[in-house]
């Protein structure tokens, strides 16, 4: 056990260092961080002050769609570059297990993804001076914005997997998040209610991450949602495991 | 050490590696010989765990590839073809990580790494990134890693692919003086390195072993093997003809040039290591008083036994 979460942490760590030695994770972080504040601030689209509430409502509605571009930039390499340069083989072929490489680069993104959205605090000390938020509600949407970050991420994670083209890798990632978001949004299911049944339309939306993130967003931890988003990645990474094993299986 | 028995790999119908089996053991050098495409890469890739066989057994150390994968791994040190690294890295950091992965820290890591950027003239880059170097020292890069952690069983793709002369000379040198302690498998298309570093050589073709023996051996395969030449001068050709034929263990006697010089290429009846033909030749030189400029035996090339060996099998299948 010691010795998995030892490769694991080898192989988290190098793949950070990966992100950071090249100017692209700066670069992300600050257009995160633009894209966030923009979003949240404005007035047609946040509306932060016009609500006169103290809460990070109008920040965290826009993370599905911003983590929609963002999260596949960050996840499009993770494996489709390993297979690009041939360090896949070199990766496979020492003493690790298919599922510590996996789970051991899947984490490396997820930290980094953690670490641009830790660096969104202004936002949090902004409301804090404007009014008594409740702190509570904030966590829980942080929360949420994490899991939601490590379902994309883990989509991400799959997709790469699949090709060596870092571009295909994001672009069908990106789609397929993107499928995730309509099942749930209300523009769609709205659309949707006019036609399909009822159960059909709760099954559809308990796929979508943005129902899911919402309870989180309202301040409440349901296990089911929890449950929801760890399978979503597991069976992701897990795929994962099945593409690279036929990969070489061939 | 290493066990291989009735290995086989197909890429759908195209058979990559077929039915090969051979054993490697301790302080042997294997040079791993064939035309590109015949399946070198192939069968070390099984070997290293990286990909399964389709059929047949491996095993390294007493340890099944299938069922003791990681076993196996611990075991080995690879550097695949085109020596991979990850680019974003310094050499140094890239061996380091390569080292933590085999499960050295603290002293004993850097003492590794230094170590092997020692061992593969690599001091002057350890801080440079690896995108920024040179096919050779990226290579050595690689080479490097697969030496990191002092493994039992070394197996190299083409470990001289890219590097200059002086550098193939260094990296030959470096296997050889492992090679005593170690089992080292490599691969090449350079004939001249099987005869410099192996111990013992394997030609492939087309995913068959077509020939396997100590280099010596193999070369009497090259045809005019064990063959003496003689020069003399001021020599009657009739008369030297005569003598020779003579000698029990001569097949048949070539004239290559009668002017100032009479050369003679002389066919022995069984072709053999060592030099017995030529002693009979210098006895018979030296009974007649010929007046001897220049005699020596011909130890046949192994290119040429390799372009015979896998070409008349081309021919072979092509009549077929
Ligand atoms: N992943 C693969 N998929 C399909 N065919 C392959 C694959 N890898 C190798 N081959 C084929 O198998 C044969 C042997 O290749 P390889 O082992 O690389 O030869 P060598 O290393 O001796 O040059 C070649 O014909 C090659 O095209
Ligand atoms: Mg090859």
């Amino acid at each position: 056990m010691t010795i998995s979460i030892r490769n694991t942490w080898v192989i988290t760590k190098r793949e950070l260092g990966g992100y950071f030695a090249s100017p692209v994770a700066y670069v992300f972080i600050v257009i995160f961080l633009v894209l966030t504040g923009f979003f949240t601030f404005s007035e047609q689209l946040g509306g932060f002050f016009l609500r006169d509430e103290a809460s990070l409502n109008s920040f965290f509605s826009w993370h599905p769609w911003i983590y929609l571009f963002l999260v596949p930039a960050v996840g499009m390499r993770l494996w489709s570059e390993e297979r690009r340069q041939g360090t896949l083989e070199l990766l496979f072929t020492m003493p690790i297990s298919t599922t510590q490489a996996i789970l051991g680069k899947f984490l490396a993104g997820w930290a980094f993804l953690v670490i641009a959205l830790v660096l969104t605090f202004p936002t949090v000390l902004t409301v804090r001076y404007l009014g008594e938020p409740d702190m509570g509600v904030i966590f829980t949407g942080y929360l949420g914005s994490v899991m939601l970050a490590g379902s994309y991420l883990s989509i991400s994670c799959m997709t790469s997997a699949l090709t060596r083209n870092q571009v295909i890798s994001f672009i069908l990632s990106a789609v397929l998040c993107f499928f995730l978001i309509l099942a749930g949004w209300p523009p769609v299911t709205d659309l949707l209610v006019e036609w399909a049944p009822k159960y059909l339309m709760s099954i559809i939306s308990s796929f979508s991450v943005v129902t899911h993130f919402f309870s989180f967003r309202r301040g409440v931890i349901d296990s089911l949602d929890v449950v929801f988003f760890l399978s979503l990645i597991g069976f992701c990474l897990f795929t994962t495991s099945v593409i690279l094993r036929s990969l070489r299986t061939n | 050490m290493i066990k291989v028995n009735n290995l086989t790999k197909a890429f759908g119908p195209k058979l990559a590696v077929n039915d090969v089996s051979f054993t490697v053991e301790r302080g042997e050098i294997l040079g791993f010989l064939g035309p590109n495409g015949s399946g070198k890469s192939t069968t070390m890739r099984m070997i290293t765990g990286f990909f399964p066989p389709t059929k047949g057994k491996i095993t390294v150390g007493g340890y099944d590839v299938l069922e003791s994968p990681i076993q196996i791994k611990k075991l080995i040190g690879y550097l695949p073809e085109n020596a991979p690294a990850y680019p974003d890295m310094t050499v140094r950091s890239f061996l380091t990580f390569s080292a933590q992965i085999r499960g050295l820290s603290g002293s004993k890591l850097r003492k590794a790494v230094d170590r092997v950027l020692e061992l593969c003239f690599l001091d002057s880059v350890a801080h440079q990134s690896i995108d920024t170097l040179s096919k050779g020292y990226r290579h050595r890069t690689c080479f490097a890693q697969s030496i990191i952690h002092d493994p039992d069983v070394l197996i190299l793709d083409e470990p001289t692919d890219g590097l200059d002369p002086n550098q193939k000379h260094e990296v030959r040198g470096i296997i050889r003086r492992m090679g005593e302690k170690k089992v080292i498998i490599f691969s090449t298309h350079i004939l001249e390195e099987v005869e410099e570093v192996c111990s013992r050589a394997i030609i492939v073709d087309r995913g068959r072993i077509v020939a396997d023996g100590i280099p010596e051996d193999l070369k009497l395969r090259a045809p005019g093997a064990g063959s003496v030449l003689l020069k003399l001068r001021d020599a009657n050709v009739a008369e030297v003809k005569e003598k020779l034929q003579q000698i029990k263990t001569v097949d048949s006697v070539l004239v290559l040039e009668d002017e100032f010089t009479l050369s003679l290429r002389i066919k022995a009846k069984y072709p053999a290591p060592g030099g017995d033909l030529a002693l009979s030749v210098s006895q018979a030189a030296t009974d007649a008083g010929w007046r001897l400029e220049e005699l020596h035996t011909e130890s046949g090339r192994l290119d040429e036994v390799f372009r015979t060996i896998t070409q008349s099998e081309t021919a072979q299948e092509k009549a077929a």
